[in-house]
């Protein structure tokens, strides 16, 4: 991928979501404005009738995905953007998507959930995102950027991927990093296109008919075209995995983290390290495929990992059935829009060592011990560990912002000018 | 044995149908839909209107989810088949980007779709789509019930008609009157071309030729959104003979449905 021009310049996530999608050489956007990401149809409309050929703000997130799949199955690069009350609308297209294997990427810049929730930056959609949100059972590449940089290269990855294995791929992010400006180095590499001529419906002229449909009425053949789905999935899984091993080599202990949540877990580990305890952090770069080997690797020979997300415990899942026991597997998060803080991540960090330092005759114990038994102690220190930590925040926090809540709201639903 | 060289060909299936229908299952040599049925009618005319415009080669068409789902199996054409109700934003992504890639209508779009597609679940697609004029043709098909899924009212049925979700007569009180379609589009801006007529009998199949026509010439003109609506019959779910269920179409919906021109040029036609 040889760089054409290379320059830096200071830029807002979304923005450099919208310029990763046009060095891409997108050809269609269609969406529907939404807090936290309306700023990537705005960056967009400016390139209109310009770079940007095809461009509709559409009445609704369900409109948009249909607009989308109409362009991909005529063989356009095209994109939607969207956060968490709009991903779920787009979710019956999706699955259409999905199963007739169109191209295109699906931008979700996460906000609180669930419900109408607020515009503050969560990472609560990743059940949705990476179990299959939509009906029927599928799997959809879902590319996890923390910065500013990695929005504006993850976003030209996606297009590249979708074209390469005939694929809907989510572009995830979170309200804040979204709102981030950081600097980047722009570097409009070369785009490999892809032959659609086999599937896309541009009028059936000289050949037989493409016909774009995702029904198998015969339950033969239903089965038999998830098999091959199936497949792909398989070759996506091994193909595609992307995961960042920061200080894991010599680390004692392990945080799991992605997006927004990974740098300040990077914060903490700096500390961590000058205090003298071996910390590092496996980051997802893709939420699915997940790098369950890497964590699985990892998790043989520390002595805990902990995970932190900015929802209740969603990723942790996955951790866990990656360390399948191997070790204690920890959770530290927070949701509504609040970010989990170095201090307070730090100070579960220390909780952790406490309990598990002494650990470590059960350790090599566990090692020759059946699966069981390691599970055991392992599930007792999580228990113990959440209703330490979780009771004491809940209850001095919980008592507070009710009040603040019902004192806001009135103002908001009279005069604010706030945007949603 | 009889040699098919002795017989002149008078009338053949438009040659916008393929001979037969590999896609389908069973017997690939007829089609799907139920003896007597409108649809079959309007297929034929479309594909007749293909022919004639020569814009076959050129023509992807939207099935929506009805008994005209499987409207792919019986074309020449491409196909997409797509989600119940959002044919019209399928095709609004579609046309504008074939028209940025090809060039102004060079591509022809065409939407088929029934009254729960249309009229129920995609009223905000079709709307939308009408209103900013988007440059496609759709062809509604009106059977005053849902037919696919086995019977059960539709936006469109009669006052006091049974179906199997108002099977003591429907209560046009609690439920609403018919739902007028091409009275409501043309309201709409960007409309250009909207006409109800019917496929029920002689008369009303030659209008409706003469308007599918009419609608897709506009397209290719870049004219505008055009719509027409097509009372057609549902022998299976109306309960009644194919002669019978075309009478109830001209004698009952009419009553309901009035025909002809409601908008042409993008102006509402004085009726």
């Amino acid at each position: 991928m040889a760089a054409k021009k290379v320059k830096r310049e200071i830029s807002k996530g979304n923005e450099s979501i919208a310029l990763g999608a046009l060095h891409a050489g997108l050809d269609a956007y269609f969406g529907y404005p939404i807090t936290p990401s309306s700023e990537i149809p705005e960056t967009l409309a400016k390139h209109y009738k310009k770079e940007l050929p095809v461009f509709l703000q559409a009445e609704s997130e369900i409109a948009a995905i249909n607009m989308v799949y109409g362009a991909s199955s005529c063989g356009a690069r095209v994109m939607t953007a969207t956060s968490g009350p709009g991903y779920a609308l787009k979710l019956e297209g999706i699955s259409y998507i999905a199963c007739s294997e169109m191209p295109c990427v699906i931008v979700n810049i996460m906000r609180g959930g669930p419900g109408l929730g607020n515009i503050g930056g969560e990472q609560a959609d990743y059940f949705s995102l990476t179990k299959g949100g939509g009906h029927g059972g599928y799997r959809i590449p879902s590319l996890a950027p923390n910065s500013v940089q990695e929005m504006y290269d993850f976003t030209i990855k996606a297009f590249d991927i979708a074209d390469k294995f005939r694929t809907p791929v989510f572009l995830v992010a979170d309200g804040y990093l979204g709102q981030m400006k950081e600097g980047i180095t722009v570097s409009k590499p070369k785009i490999k296109k892809y032959d659609k001529s086999k599937w896309a419906t541009t009028g059936a002229k000289g050949r037989d008919p493409n016909i774009t449909v995702s029904i198998y009425i015969d339950h033969d053949d239903m089965e038999k075209y998830k098999i091959y789905l199936k497949k792909k999935y398989d070759k996506m899984e091994k193909a595609l995995v992307m995961v960042e091993e920061y200080k894991v080599k010599d680390a004692d202990y392990v945080f799991v983290a992605f997006g927004l949540a990974s740098r300040i877990v990077k914060d903490v580990i700096i500390k961590a390290r000058e205090n003298g305890l071996k910390v590092g952090l496996i980051r997802p770069k893709t939420l699915w495929p997940f790098p369950y080997k890497t964590i699985t690797k990892v998790s043989e020979k520390v002595k805990g990992i902990i995970t932190v997300e900015m929802n209740q415990g969603q990723m942790v899942e996955d951790v866990r059935l990656a360390v399948e026991g191997r070790c204690p597997v920890e959770f530290y998060g927070r949701c509504g829009g609040n970010l989990p803080t170095a201090k307070d991540i730090y100070a579960k960090l220390e909780d952790v060592v406490k309990k598990l330092g002494k650990g470590e005759i059960k350790k090599s114990k566990a090692k020759k011990a059946p699966a069981k038994k390691v599970k055991k102690p392992a599930k007792k220190a999580t228990k113990k560990a959440v209703a330490k930590k979780a009771p004491k925040k809940a209850s001095k926090k919980a008592v507070k912002k009710p009040a603040k809540k019902t004192a806001k709201k009135p103002a908001k639903k009279t005069g604010g000018k706030k945007r949603r | 044995m009889v040699n098919k060289k002795d017989f002149q060909l008078t009338h053949t299936k438009p040659k916008a149908f393929l001979d037969v229908y590999p896609e389908k299952a069973g017997d690939n040599t007829i089609t799907h839909y139920c003896p007597g049925c409108g649809h079959g009618i309007l297929h034929r005319i479309i594909a007749s209107a293909m022919d004639k415009l020569g814009i076959t080669d050129n023509t992807v068409m939207i099935s929506p989810v009805g008994c005209s789902v499987f409207l792919y199996y019986y074309y020449n054409t491409d196909h997409i088949q797509v989600p119940h109700g959002r044919a019209p934003a399928v095709a609004t992504g579609m046309k504008r980007y074939l028209d940025a890639a090809y060039g102004k209508n060079k591509k022809i779009i065409i939407s088929y779709q029934g009254d729960g597609d249309l009229a129920a679940i995609g009223t905000g697609e079709i709307i939308n789509a009408a209103h900013r004029g988007e440059n496609i043709t759709v062809f509604f098909v009106n059977n005053a019930i849902y037919g696919m899924t086995g019977g059960q009212r539709a936006p469109t049925t009669l006052p006091g008609m049974v179906t199997t979700t108002t099977p003591y007569g429907n209560d046009d009180k609690d439920f609403g009157p018919p739902f007028l379609v091409s009275e409501m589009l043309t309201v709409a801006g960007g409309s250009y071309y909207i006409e109800r007529t019917g496929v029920f009998d002689a008369a009303s199949i030659k209008k409706t030729e003469k308007a599918v026509e009419k609608a897709l010439k506009y397209q290719m003109e870049g004219k505008g959104f055009s719509l027409v609506e097509v009372l057609s019959n549902c022998p299976t779910n109306v309960k009644m003979d194919a002669p019978s269920s075309m009478k109830f179409v001209k004698e009952e919906m009419t009553k309901y449905f009035p025909m002809g021109v409601f908008k042409d040029g993008g102006k509402a036609v004085k009726r």
